[in-house]
């Protein structure tokens, strides 16, 4: 029997298996149990209702796909109603994910969302789409951490924040989300994309530009993910074009503790379940106890001083 | 006995069962049916088919076949599933690179399926005669009533329209099931929206029209949302929309609805992808 359970900064889980945040809500539970996965992960929630973007609001791109959804949301009072009692339900950890224009408004909903059935809180200060062109807190250190502190003060819940592969400055950032109080880092969000269909010479997406994500997003966020874990001392889940146990267990070789499958579920709504059983029986196979004996072997000897400093391609 | 075309998951100690399946399914026939579509015939297993409604639509993944790469599943309306003989059937207009794909399964591979998913049509205890109006593969959407309304004894007239008398769709299908065929097309000038008027009309006045269904044309839409409202007739439309997941995570496939004097936004996979005709929003 091997054991699959982690511990997210003092969230034991059942096992490194999550969904990453909308690609996941109540209406999976109709395709298989949902007290399988490690935790659950809601749709990124603002405080207020939202209508999000023009359609489409999909496309597929090359073995992957663009979203510009733009975070509908009916606001913390439906949510606190109808989706936290939902999931009270399960045995599995809920983590809640929410977002907000300004800071204030952002540690107000978390506050508000700091109630009983509620494990974590993911702070999605990284989404691409809602303002600005894109431009989110977790693209500068300097506003990750003050968007941190604020987000720190409004609840005693474990912060995981969700970063941005939209920056230049992945390990800066991540030090910040830590200094600023994160308690783990989701690495990372979608990566700001395009398409444009050529007979039409439109943007393949209502709103112009959306996030990337699918395996071809993998390689980025495992390269995000590895620095994360290299330049701070908190848990870091790892999150973007994975679908396979293989690529879960590149992630934890690479340094993540845990794992969010985003995209792979809506090609396979079954792939969570599947990856599970895969990376038991690849422990198995390997003869190791515990999913835990996996996190950051990386072997990277010398190299891993350059770091920090390896935003441009070598 | 109304039929209830919606889902509804049972819920055991506070939690929804799997109703919905991830399946892959045999292939027993893929063939054209004429020039435009072709129809897949997939051996599927009775509890799936028992839990299909009229209405409802599978998301398929397309296979990676003959140089072809889709990605994301397709959503495809149920065209007839047959629990009896545990089959499941789908009619496509090869389009993109997913129906391209579809086009290459011959009998004996298989294909993923996922469903069936969303809300069928709905046909009240009092709805005794029922008139569908479509063109095209849209008739392919509407198949499925047919089959409901012979099951439930209910007197159905398809008003099929197309271009040309060889491209009507699915007229055999519904002539086996017992509905009423009228048919209308380009060719011989009987498609003419004043002409289908006039049609609907009569029927209204003569034996009566309980309730309509439609899909795929904005024209048809307002058009009976105008006859409809004219004489209070309820009616439904199928729509459609871009979609990734298929369940109602994503919120990709969301279109504009009338509820009163709001507008609201609902997912075609999820709170349709049949809605009521009068909430529906022209496009």
């Amino acid at each position: 029997m091997v054991d699959l359970s982690v511990d997210i900064a003092g969230l034991k889980l059942k096992n490194p298996i999550m969904p990453a945040s909308g690609t996941f809500s109540e209406e999976l539970a109709e395709v298989f149990d949902l007290d399988c996965l490690g935790a659950h992960v809601t749709k990124t929630i603002t405080r207020g209702l939202r209508d999000g973007n023009p359609t489409p609001r999909v496309c597929e791109v090359g073995g992957s796909m663009l979203n510009s959804i733009g975070i509908p949301s009916k606001g913390v009072g439906a949510f606190l109603d109808k989706v936290v009692p939902f999931y009270r339900a399960y045995e599995t950890p809920l983590v809640v994910s929410i977002s907000g224009n300004t800071a204030d408004e952002f540690a107000r909903l978390c506050s508000e969302v700091t109630v009983e059935g509620v494990a974590a809180i993911e702070v999605n200060i990284s989404c691409p789409n809602i303002e600005e062109d894109g431009k989110a807190f977790a693209i500068r250190p300097s506003s990750t951490y003050d968007v941190m502190r604020k987000l720190r003060a409004a609840t005693h819940l474990p912060l995981w924040a969700k970063l941005t592969p939209n920056t230049g400055e992945t390990p800066e950032v991540a030090r910040a989300a830590q200094e600023g109080g994160a308690d783990a880092l989701v690495v990372a969000n979608t990566l700001l994309a395009m398409a444009i269909n050529i007979r039409t010479r439109r943007p393949k997406l209502g709103n112009l530009m959306g996030g990337l994500s699918g395996p071809s997003l993998k390689p980025i966020a495992l390269r995000m993910a590895y620095q994360c874990a290299k330049s701070t001392t908190i848990p870091v889940i790892g999150c973007g074009g994975i679908s396979t146990a293989e690529d879960v267990i590149e992630f934890l070789i690479a340094g993540a503790t845990a794992v969010q499958v985003g995209t792979a579920t809506f090609i396979n709504p079954t792939a969570m379940v599947t990856v599970i059983a895969e990376l038991e029986r690849y422990l198995q196979r390997e003869k190791l106890s515990s999913v835990r004996e996996l996190i950051g072997t990386l072997i990277d000897g010398e190299q891993k001083e350059g770091v920090v400093f390896m935003e441009a391609a070598p | 006995m109304t039929s209830v075309l919606t889902r509804a998951a049972p819920a055991i100690g506070g939690r929804a069962q799997p109703v919905v399946f991830e399946r892959d399914l045999g292939v027993l026939a893929n063939d054209p049916v004429n020039g435009e579509y072709m129809r897949l015939v997939l051996a599927a297993p009775r509890d799936m088919l028992d839990l299909c409604r009229a209405g409802q639509f599978f998301n398929l993944l397309c296979p990676v076949l003959g140089g072809e790469t889709p990605y994301l599943r397709r959503p495809m309306s149920i065209y007839g599933f047959y629990p009896e003989r545990g089959e499941l059937h789908f009619l496509y207009k090869v389009a993109g690179a997913g129906t391209r794909a579809l086009a290459k399964l011959r009998a004996g591979d298989t294909l993923n399926v996922m469903g069936p998913l969303g809300q069928g049509f709905r046909i009240d205890d009092d709805w005794q005669r029922l008139v569908l109006v479509a063109r095209g593969v849209g008739l392919a959407t509407l198949a499925p009533l047919a089959l409901e309304a012979n099951r439930l004894g209910r007197h159905l007239t398809a008003i099929c329209s197309a271009r040309h008398p060889d491209l009507l769709m699915s007229i055999d299908y519904f002539r086996d099931l017992g509905a009423e065929i009228v048919p209308v097309t380009d060719a011989d000038g009987t498609s003419s929206l004043e002409h289908l008027e006039g049609l609907i009309e009569e029927r209204i006045a003569g034996p009566g029209i309980d309730a309509f269904y439609t899909c795929g044309s904005n024209r048809l839409l307002t058009l009976l949302q105008r006859i409809g409202k004219r004489h209070g007739i309820p009616g439904e439309i199928a729509l459609e929309q871009q979609m990734a997941c298929g369940l109602g995570m994503c919120h990709c496939c969301v279109r504009p609805f009338r509820k009163g004097d709001k507008t609201v936004q609902l997912r075609v996979c999820r709170e349709g992808p049949v809605f009521d005709i009068q909430e529906a929003m022209p496009w």
